[in-house]
């Protein structure tokens, strides 16, 4: 168990380490000075002077990633350029946003999901079951800035239900602004994890240990619940541990659309200010939270399942 | 003893079952007639897909979804199981009658600890935690597990096929029931394992006083198990009788040609294991008269016209479906 | 469970007995048949656009300012009077032309890179597979924002980031079947035979990738069009005035408060088309091979 954690983590570091290699290549690969690329048409010369110290870029491509390394350890991701801050501080201000609307839209949609994926596998063939398969291939390939913008236009634009700027404060002032939002996330996700749910409860339901609980006497109840559900739910958290990734994708359209604060905000004012520290340190924290995530997902699967715990 | 050996604890009359099939309808099993006496071992033999198992899912009710009694009835304690309701069914199951399954690798759950699954098991009794975790440990002592009291928290994985199969039997008389339907229950095990299983069910069996219903292809083991044998070929049963009465009389030449084909019981050497020729018949549209006739070395002309009745054999209670019995009736009344 | 008699050991069992068989399943397929339909309309009216669309794209005041559909202007107008319709249609041709370039260099690359990793030596598999691993774990707009950063926004920033996240998927999947295929007994015969590698690729491997393959790529294109639409979306994409979807969700989403007209007309076109695509890559998938059902 603790070995699989630590080479987990130590997969981790590497795709980490890889990012930042990549990203700093990518930065000396393109033809043209490094800082004005950086600083872009703003760039006055006394600015690419001090980016350039700040960053190290006059030295060698292997000796800036090896410093920027040894910062990263520290804690360092560099300074912002134009204001000076620390660029840490200021993505780590806004991850929190982030992160809420990300754990909201999981929350919402695996509930969802799995109470349709299951009533899908009980009553199979039924009009909710076909109503539900083809509502779930629609939304799963409809893209999630659509569902917002939709979401926007209807409900906050049209309806004024809803909020269409801001965060809001307070829980549930922070709930309402929320409900928009993690709705455009989810809703593809709804339909991912009932057919995922679904196809796995089918399999368990035809299993041999299910009909062997029958022949005990065992109630449906206690069978769907205590013996079944927990198998079923496996690889839609997989699913999910997987999915952070376009969870992702998906927040920083949603933060954009619905004038939210977050990760996704920020990276996008970032490219449009071409200000390159804050995008890299984006890129390194989401990185590092979505390979969090993926070891979050495998822990819980072995706390499911014992098979698992055993091979970890 | 006669008023003992009267008493019925199981009796089949009549069943038939369809199975729907893409469209069509497979008579699986047709105008079955089946008994079994408190404290007895039945062997039901037969080829794979001759209906056996379906005859034993049938009494506890665990058909598939696109099965459907056609007919018959199963009288089990004076209840009609055929026309129990879920709900009634469920009642029974698991107290009365309780299931062996035939693969141990994928019979038990294997996210939920053994302990905790031999606990549920129990759910119906009046009895605190401690002492249904007490009963199942006792049980796996009983079905020799070593070192029972710590192995209730283990998962099926840590178990070996043997070991799982013993866990299986052992929550199926957890309940003490009056009957276990085992399917096959040691197909999936090695020679060695096999032989500790079957002996582990006669010593159960004696322990427990239940009767057994023993689904088997395998002659070897259910000649070495069982007192009674109820042969079945292509849903129907052609053959029952006393188990030696079936080994030393074979009176169906289905049941000879079985016998024939055991590799246990062929005394000359050869270098081809005999084999009966032909297929079975198409269970959609059953041929008319007798089902063997097609693949039987002694048929005649009455057989392709009229199905035969259940013939009295030679021994008590020895019966077999084969006109060729007709006249021996006739001639020794 | 139901997938037994599918998966057989057959070497060739990814193909469709014949093209013919698969194209009476997909008329079979209603849904699927519906997405061919899509798509086929999709194509015809990208390349046909220039010619079909009533005005010009980028001219401005054909008609008045956000006005809603109409018999001149079918799907209204946006903020500076341009036709939504002629935008819609142009903007089609940019979609198509960037999954068809997108997936072209993703698929050559990625089956590449998925023979190298499958033939290789240990340690390049070791290597490639964690590239692999490292490119998926990237959100595609993450990456792609990181990318517009350095080379500035435009059509070939958006295939380079679109074909980069796409490479891994096809070449995992040449990876495995190259990995089946290397220790099967009838290519060690033939190898043993003294047949080359390119025997082996052409004969062995090309035929039961190419299945494979081929319901990847068709399921892969609504992600590349939205992903396209995207990046225009932000701002970061095609450049105005030029037309694309997500340039006219942009121009929509700013006027929102004013018309819905232009993000209505911006996103019943990548509707349709993911839409289309999705159904007819299920179709075919369930055609060509049901096994990769399994891995959503």
């Amino acid at each position: 168990m603790l070995i699989f954690v630590l080479r987990r983590l130590a997969l981790s570091v590497a795709i980490v380490a890889i990012a930042v290699v990549l990203l700093n290549a990518m930065l000396h690969l393109v033809p043209g000075d490094p800082t004005v690329m950086i600083l872009g048409p703003r760039a006055t010369p006394e600015l690419i002077e001090r980016t350039r110290e700040a960053m190290g870029l006059d030295r060698p491509f292997y000796i800036q990633t090896l410093t920027f390394f040894g910062n990263l350890l520290r804690g360092d991701m560099g300074v912002d350029v134009f204001t000076g801050r620390s660029v840490a501080s200021i993505v780590f201000s806004q991850l929190p946003y982030t992160l809420t609307l990300i754990a909201a839209s999981i929350v919402w949609s695996a509930a969802l999901g799995i109470v349709i994926g299951c009533y899908s596998a009980f009553r199979r063939g039924s009009w909710i079951d076909l109503s539900a398969g083809v509502l779930s291939v629609s939304t799963i390939s409809v893209p999630s800035f659509v569902m917002a913008l939709y979401g926007l236009l209807i409900f906050a634009v049209g309806l004024r239900w809803f909020p269409a700027v801001g965060a809001g404060t307070g829980f549930w002032g922070q709930a309402h602004y929320l409900v928009l939002p993690a709705f455009a996330i989810g809703i593809s996700w709804v339909g991912y994890i009932a057919r995922v749910v679904r196809a796995s409860m089918l399999e368990i339901l035809g299993a041999n240990h299910v009909r062997m609980a029958r022949a005990f006497g065992l109630t449906e109840r206690r069978i769907v619940f205590s013996y079944a559900l927990k198998i079923a739910v496996l690889p839609a958290v997989t699913l999910i541990g997987t999915g952070v990734v376009h969870l992702f994708s998906a927040a920083v359209f949603a933060e954009v659309i619905f004038s939210r604060p977050g990760i996704g905000a920020l990276i996008v004012n970032a490219v449009n200010e071409r200000n390159y520290p804050i995008v890299l340190g984006c890129i390194l924290v989401t990185t590092i939270v979505i390979v969090l995530a993926t070891l979050v997902s495998d822990l819980v699967n072995a706390w499911l399942d014992p098979r698992i715990r055993e091979a970890l | 003893m006669s008023e003992m050996t009267e008493t019925t604890l199981l009796s089949v009359h009549d069943l038939s079952i369809d199975f729907f099939r893409s469209g069509a309808k497979l008579h699986a099993l047709r105008h079955v007639d089946l008994e079994v006496r408190p404290g007895r071992i039945v062997g039901i033999v037969g080829e794979s897909g001759c209906g056996k198992s379906t005859l034993a899912s049938s009494l506890i009710g665990l058909l598939a979804g696109n099965a459907e009694i056609v007919s018959g009835s199963i009288e089990f304690e004076g209840q009609d199981l055929a026309r129990l309701s879920t709900r009634q069914m469920r009642a029974v199951r698991g107290r009365r009658i309780s299931m062996v399954f035939q693969d141990p690798m994928t019979a038990l759950n294997p996210v939920v600890t053994i302990g905790r699954q031999m606990i549920d098991i129990q759910y119906r009794e009046k009895r605190s935690s401690a002492e249904k975790r007490r009963i199942a440990a006792e049980m796996l002592r009983t079905v020799g597990i070593p070192d029972a009291e710590s192995r209730l928290s283990a998962y099926p994985h840590q178990f070996s096929g043997g070991m799982r199969q013993r866990i299986c039997i052992g929550m199926a008389l957890l309940m003490e029931p009056a009957l276990l339907i085992a399917d096959e229950p040691t197909t999936a095990l090695d020679a060695t394992l096999e032989v500790q299983v079957i002996k582990l069910l006669k010593e159960l069996q004696q322990q427990f006083g239940c009767a057994i219903v023993f689904v088997s292809h395998h002659l070897g083991t259910v000649a070495e198990l069982c007192d009674e044998v109820v042969v079945m070929y292509a849903g129907e049963v052609v053959e029952r009788g006393a188990v030696r009465d079936i080994f030393r009389k074979p009176s169906h030449p289905y049941t000879q040609a079985l016998l024939e084909c055991d590799p246990a019981r062929i005394k000359t050497p050869t270098r081809e294991l005999p084999t009966i020729p032909g297929t079975l018949p198409d269970l959609a549209h059953p041929p008319k008269g007798c089902i063997f006739r097609e693949r039987c070395p002694k048929a005649f002309a009455r057989c392709e016209v009229e199905a035969p009745a259940d013939y009295a054999a030679e021994g008590a209670e020895h019966r077999a479906r084969c006109h060729l019995l007709d006249g021996k009736a006739r001639g020794t009344a | 469970m139901s997938l037994a008699p599918t998966t057989s050991s057959s070497p060739k069992s990814g193909r469709p007995s014949s093209w013919r068989s698969g194209w009476r399943r997909l008329a079979a397929d209603r849904l699927g048949f519906f997405g061919f339909v899509l798509v086929a309309l999709f194509i015809v009216a990208a390349i046909l656009a220039p010619w079909i669309a009533p005005y010009s794209p980028t001219q401005i005041m054909v008609g008045p300012r956000l006005a809603p559909p109409s018999w001149e202007h079918w799907l209204g107008t946006d903020q500076i009077g341009r036709d939504l319709l002629s935008r819609v249609l142009l903007g089609g041709r940019v979609a198509l032309t960037v999954a068809f370039a997108t997936i072209a260099a993703a698929l050559t690359i990625g089956f590449a890179l998925g023979l190298a990793a499958g033939f290789g030596p240990a340690w390049l598999d070791n290597i490639l597979v964690l590239l692999f691993d490292a490119v998926r774990s990237f959100p595609t707009i993450v990456f792609g924002l990181a990318v517009v950063t350095l080379l500035g926004p435009g059509l070939s920033t958006v295939v380079l980031v679109v074909s980069v996240t796409s490479i891994p998927i096809y070449a995992r999947i040449v990876r495995t079947q190259t990995q089946a295929l290397r220790h099967a007994d009838y290519v060690d015969a033939e190898r043993a035979m003294g047949a080359g590698i390119f025997r082996i690729l052409f004969v062995h491997i090309l035929p039961n990738v190419v299945g494979p393959l081929v319901v990847l790529a068709s399921m892969d294109v609504p992600l590349v069009i939205a992903t396209e639409a995207g990046l225009s979306f932000l701002g970061l994409g095609v450049r105005p005035p030029m037309a694309s979807w997500g340039t006219i969700l942009n121009d929509g989403y700013t006027f929102i408060r004013n018309s819905p007209w232009p993000v209505i007309a911006g996103s019943i076109p990548i509707v349709l088309v993911t839409l289309g695509f999705t159904f007819f890559g299920e179709a075919l998938r369930d055609i060509f091979d049901p096994r990769l059902r399994r891995d959503v």
